[in-house]
Parts: structure tokens; C-alpha cells; sequence
């Protein structure tokens, strides 16, 4: 009969207090978690937003591509008019 | 009775400390689970965004080779050209006076032009002219010698300019005309004024004006 107060006693005084500080730590972590979380989905959005204007990166390499014929062309004319050294 | 109510109350009091044990842990366990559906919630977002951005990005590395690849001949097209036709000296003294500090440099398909000299090409002539120099014969400075280099020589600078000039010293002649013999015994004699050393004609109209009474009429300057 003592055991058995004795072991509620222990399960109000011990074991009770100690999943309750087990429990919240483990909340706690969990909460902790979810800003972090909702910050780098924010950051990842505002990359992909950002990355949008890669595709212009097409224009710019036909841009490029007409340039260096162009600079290609009048170095051509530039070999032929001028004398060499 | 008595030990019965003992051992009912022990159980009570076992049944009340296991039920509350039972309820924290439906309490934290079913709030943690709704962080955890949050967490879940916020990483489907980030995955979502990370795979547009791996989609976007795929042909961004493909792109930038092939334009710096192009870039790159373009260089080599015109680092060819300007040392062809204006020699490695004068090539990197003109890029070294267009862009102070580049000759150190040198250029890229060129081993040698790090430790070429560079003339002072910059300090001589503006931009401008070095360009026209470079264009075409029509500019003056090409237009002495269109066989010759078009840039003057730095290191003779003086006479290259000089020979854009007619000739008169810069191909160093024995002789130049003498310069004129002047004085009382030179040969050539001129005309010798009659105004000059004689007093200076007053004007009459200025005569006429001056009163009686004024400066000039009773101290006549002979200025």
C-alpha cells in the first residue's frame, strides 16, 4: 500500500514535470522552425522572381553573336584598306 | 472498509496522474504536429521556388559560355588587326595611351607584348588624331609619308613633324639662303623716309578745335 503511494507520488512529482519540460522543449524547437522555414521559401521566391530575366540572356547572346560579326565584317574592310606594318 | 477505501483512493490518485501525463502529451504532441504541418507547408513553397529557379537557370550556363566564347574572338579579332597593321611597339603603345597601365598587361594572344616598350603615343597626339592617324590616310599626320608608319616616331618626334612641313631644314641642307645684311653698309639699300626723325604732322583739324584757353594750346605736346 505505501509502494503504491509512493509510486504516485513519483508519477505526479517526477514523471509528470519531466514529459511536460520534454514536451515543450520539443515545441519549442518546432516553432522555432517554421520562421526560418517561411523565410528562405520568401528568399527562394524572390530568386526564381529574380531569374526571370535570364531568359533575355537569348537576346543578349544573339546581340552578341550580330556584334561580333559586325566587328568581324569591318575588321575585314580594315585588313584590306589599310597597309600592314 | 477502511483498506479498501485506501487502496481506491491509491488507485484514484494513479488514474489522475496517468490521465494528466496522457493529456500533456496530447497537448504538446498535437502542437507539434501542427509546427510540423507548417514547416511542411513553408518547405513545399521552397521546393517549388527552388525548382523554378534549377528550371530557369538550366540554360544560363550554356548561354554565357557561347558569349564569352564569341567575346573572346572578337578580342582576338581585333588584337590580330591592330598588331598587324600597326606592329606590336606602336599596337601596345596605343592601347597603353588609350587606357593608362594596359601595356603591363599586354595582350592576350600575344606572349611577348607584356615586355614590349611602349612608346608614349598617348602623350604626343590626342586620341583623336591617333585615330584618324590609324583610319585613314587623309588625316595630316598620315599624310607625309602614306608608305611609312602612320604614327610619328617618338623617339624622333621632332623631325617626323618636321617633315610634314615643306621642306626647309628637317633633310639638314649644306647651305640656307643668309639671313638679310642690315645697317648702313648692307647691299641692299632702301628708301630713306623724309618723316622719319622730322616733327609729326599736327592734324589742322585738331588745331582749329583747341580753344585758346586749353592745355594743349599753351603747352603744345610734341608727342
Amino acid at each position: 500500500m505505501i509502494l503504491w503511494w509512493i509510486g504516485d507520488l513519483v508519477l505526479l512529482a517526477v514523471v509528470l514535470p519531466v514529459v511536460v519540460h520534454l514536451l515543450r522543449g520539443v515545441l519549442g524547437a518546432a516553432k522555432s522552425i517554421v520562421p526560418s522555414v517561411q523565410e528562405i521559401a520568401k528568399a527562394a521566391a524572390a530568386g526564381s522572381k529574380d531569374l526571370d530575366a535570364a531568359a533575355l540572356l537569348e537576346t543578349t547572346q544573339d546581340q552578341v553573336t550580330k556584334t561580333v560579326a559586325g566587328v568581324a565584317n569591318y575588321g575585314g574592310s580594315l585588313d584590306v584598306i589599310l597597309d600592314d606594318a | 472498509m477502511a483498506p479498501v477505501l485506501a487502496f481506491a483512493a491509491a488507485g484514484a490518485v494513479t488514474i489522475l496522474a496517468v490521465v494528466l501525463i496522457v493529456v500533456a502529451l496530447v497537448f504538446y504532441l498535437v502542437s507539434v504536429i501542427a509546427q510540423l504541418r507548417k514547416i511542411t507547408t513553408g518547405l513545399d513553397e521552397t521546393i517549388a521556388s527552388v525548382g523554378e529557379i534549377v528550371q530557369k537557370s538550366a540554360p544560363v550556363n550554356d548561354v554565357v559560355t557561347t558569349i564569352n566564347q564569341q567575346l573572346d574572338a572578337g578580342v582576338d579579332l581585333l588584337e590580330g588587326l591592330l598588331v598587324k597593321k600597326a606592329g606590336m611597339r606602336d599596337a601596345v603603345g596605343l592601347v597603353d595611351g588609350l587606357y593608362a597601365g594596359a601595356a603591363a598587361a599586354g595582350f592576350r594572344n600575344f606572349p611577348e607584348s607584356p615586355t614590349t616598350k611602349a612608346p608614349r603615343i598617348g602623350e604626343v597626339y590626342t586620341r583623336g588624331t591617333l585615330t584618324l592617324a590609324r583610319l585613314g590616310r587623309e588625316a595630316p599626320i598620315a599624310a607625309g609619308n602614306p608608305a611609312g608608319p602612320a604614327l610619328r616616331d617618338v623617339e624622333r618626334g621632332s623631325l617626323a613633324a618636321r617633315q610634314l612641313y615643306p621642306e626647309i631644314r628637317q633633310t639638314k641642307p649644306k647651305s640656307l639662303a643668309r639671313s638679310p645684311v642690315i645697317g648702313t653698309d648692307a647691299p641692299v639699300q632702301y628708301e630713306q623716309r623724309e618723316d622719319i626723325g622730322a616733327p609729326r604732322k599736327r592734324l589742322p583739324g585738331r588745331v582749329a578745335t583747341a580753344g585758346p584757353g586749353t592745355a594743349s594750346s599753351k603747352q603744345p605736346r610734341d608727342d
